[in-house]
């Protein structure tokens, strides 16, 4: 066991080091001068020398490379041209918005889509078969910067049942401060006791969250379904159904056991899928993610930025993943033997 | 777009009577089916179909700017008074043309490489695979994003880029295929016999492979057409006059708010010509791939098996 987490280890830091060479060397080909953007539309020639200089902008890109390979791997990611502030520190301030819009999308997914999946596989072939089925494709041929602009328009400025944007009422900063702690505003809310500022959050939270939730819900559905019918032909499940347990049971309990496993490995993938799928709806909600953080960097040209982006997405995916093979392995002996 | 792979096993497509028992057992295929020969038709058709085929270029009409849907105007006019119809109508000209080449490009990326890892094995197999969760390591989004911003914004970069971050999902398909072939006793003994590589290769290994990649293919349409748009939307791809949905979007933006039709009937456009081609291959997949077909037509299985 301890060989194959050191294996599956060494692999996802082989991959995690291919993603920075080849997004360092696209982000290098970015046509732009990061240096005068940097020194400022005023700047003269010689401040922005001074600045290419400080950027180490001016060393063949080999060595720019190493440096900043070596870099990461002290915690120096570089320093962001368009905020002028370390990287790490702007991805660990934006981050946390991104993942709690991704972790509440991934929770409305699963309390969505597993029964979903359940109640079709249940009545396989049956009407609400057939309209779950069209509803878990629609769900994941969802444009989702689109859907976020019409649940904005009917929920937010019509029907005025939702905020429209933003993570919390900023006129509650005055009376009601959010402390921060874990940097996720719903959780920062609720263990602080700020009971005026979690209502606001989990409002703000509702329509971005649904509209990132559009696809892993789609997803899941299909998978638990495929996967339950997939069981319900097992041996032990006959058994169970033979010893005389109602329906509900035989797919609830039994059948649903043996479909974690790949919608587990799904979540993962999801995981990180849904992480980018943010960067579409952030802007749309003004949500001071990631998203709002990336495209500012490529507007700007920001390649340190941009690259800190891009390799911080790369470790949460290949840790994610990481994480599922080796539940797995332990779960499931054959995994690893083989 | 993530598609957890089954690696479907390579079937013969059922002839006759239990084929058109096994599609009519599968209305939402046939659903698929009718909508992308509706789209196909509106897209072949457009110059005929279109009320104002004009609009769809850099017609301006400034006395009719965003009017609201009328008879008119079915689906109302834009920010610069074209007909919404129209450019909605033309639209169907590009999204599944873009679909077509990012898959076409990354087969002819991803068929190859896979073959070659598959059937020559050793360490050519591991430096393919290990490029490959590289790329795979991307989301494909992000990845797109990077490239489009590297190319000038045009529908030709965003294919370029789309492609680039697809391939990786062919090659890991058809290399799995070629391995399992490539260990068979008949491939042995096609060596044996002194069959050339390639005759090997191209008539008994790539036949396999074939039939779960256009499955793949066919499940991929819909989210290739999904990508894309998110990068019009972006503005990295289509410019101005092109009747691209995802740019119509994202132009209608800023006056989304008091004139809802403008972003409305281009955003469904996506949604419905997604819809179409994931229903058709997912389909698609139920018809060639036999592990999957339980749906409506098999009956229960015994218990007697």
């Amino acid at each position: 066991m301890t060989r194959y987490i050191a294996r599956r280890a060494v692999l996802a830091i082989v991959v995690i080091a291919g993603v920075v060479v080849v997004t360092f060397v696209v982000a290098h080909l970015i046509p732009g001068d990061p240096a005068s953007t940097w020194a400022g539309p005023h700047a003269t020639a010689r401040q922005i020398a001074a600045a290419r200089r400080f950027l180490g902008l001016n060393r063949p890109l080999p060595v720019q490379l190493g440096s900043y390979l070596a870099g990461i791997a002290t915690g120096n990611w570089g320093i962001a041209i368009h905020t002028h502030r370390p990287v790490l520190s702007d991805i660990a301030t934006a981050a946390p918005a991104s993942l709690e819009l991704v972790f509440a999308a991934l929770i409305i997914a699963l309390l969505v889509g597993v029964p979903l999946g359940l109640i079709s596989a249940r009545w396989r072939g049956r009407a609400v078969d057939h309209t779950v089925r069209a509803g878990a494709i629609l769900g994941v041929s969802m444009p989702i910067f689109w859907m976020a602009l019409i649940l904005q328009l009917i929920f937010a400025q019509r029907l005025k049942v939702a905020p429209a944007a933003g993570e919390y009422s900023a006129g509650l900063l005055f009376t009601h401060p959010l402390a921060r702690v874990t940097g996720l505003p719903v959780i920062d809310a609720l263990i602080t006791g700020n009971l005026p500022m979690l209502g606001s959050t989990l409002a703000h939270l509702v329509l971005p969250a649904i509209v990132v939730a559009a696809y892993p819900a789609g997803l899941f559905a299909r998978m638990v379904r495929a996967q339950v019918l997939d069981t319900t032909g097992e041996t032990h499940v006959l058994m169970i159904r033979a010893l005389g347990f109602p329906e509900r049971t035989v797919f609830g309990r039994f059948a649903m056991k043996l479909a974690w496993n790949p919608v587990s490995a799904a979540i993962a993938l999801v995981f990180g899928y849904s992480l980018v799928n943010t960067f579409l709806v952030e802007s749309i909600f003004d949500w001071p993610g990631l998203g709002l953080y990336a495209a500012s960097s490529i507007a700007t040209l920001d390649t340190p930025a941009i690259l800190g982006v891009a390799l911080f997405i790369a470790i949460v995916y290949v840790v994610a993943n990481l994480i599922v093979d080796i539940v797995q392995a332990t779960l499931d002996p054959r995994i690893r033997l083989s | 777009m993530i598609e957890v792979p089954v690696a479907p096993s390579a079937a013969a497509l059922p002839a006759g009577r239990a084929l058109r028992q096994r599609i009519a057992g599968n209305p939402l295929m046939v659903a698929g089916a009718i909508l992308v020969i509706l789209m196909v038709g509106a897209a072949l058709l457009a110059a005929v179909l279109a009320p104002f085929p004009g609009d769809a270029g850099t017609a301006t009409h400034p006395f009719a700017v965003l009017r609201p849907p009328s008879a008119a105007h079915w689906f109302g006019t834009d920010q610069v008074g074209r007909d919404v119809l129209s450019r909605v109508l033309y639209g169907a000209r590009i999204s599944p043309l873009i679909a077509a080449s990012v898959l076409l490009m990354a087969c002819a990326i991803g068929l190859p490489l896979g073959l070659a890892a598959g059937y020559f094995g050793g360490w050519l197999d591991e430096v393919i695979m290990r490029i490959t969760d590289i790329f795979l390591a991307f989301p494909a989004l992000l990845l797109a994003l990077a490239l489009a911003a590297v190319l000038p914004a045009s529908l030709t970069s965003v294919t370029i880029a789309i492609a680039a971050t697809w391939w990786p999902w062919y090659t890991r398909l058809v290399r799995g295929q070629a391995a399992s072939v490539a260990g068979r006793p008949y491939i042995d003994g096609c060596r044996a016999l002194g069959i050339s590589r390639r005759r090997i290769i191209f008539r008994h290994i790539l036949p396999n492979a074939i039939t779960p990649l256009i499955v793949q293919i066919s499940l991929d349409f819909g989210g290739v057409i999904l990508t894309a748009s998110a990068l019009s939307f972006l503005g990295l791809g289509a410019q101005d006059p092109t009747p691209d949905w995802g740019l119509m979007v994202s132009e209608g933006q800023a006056y989304f708010t008091t004139s809802w039709w403008v972003v409305t009937f281009p955003g469904l456009a996506i949604l419905i010509a997604a819809f179409a081609f994931n229903l058709l291959g997912d389909g698609l997949r139920d018809l060639l791939d036999p592990k999957t077909v339980d749906a409506a037509t098999r009956p229960k299985r015994s218990v007697l098996r």
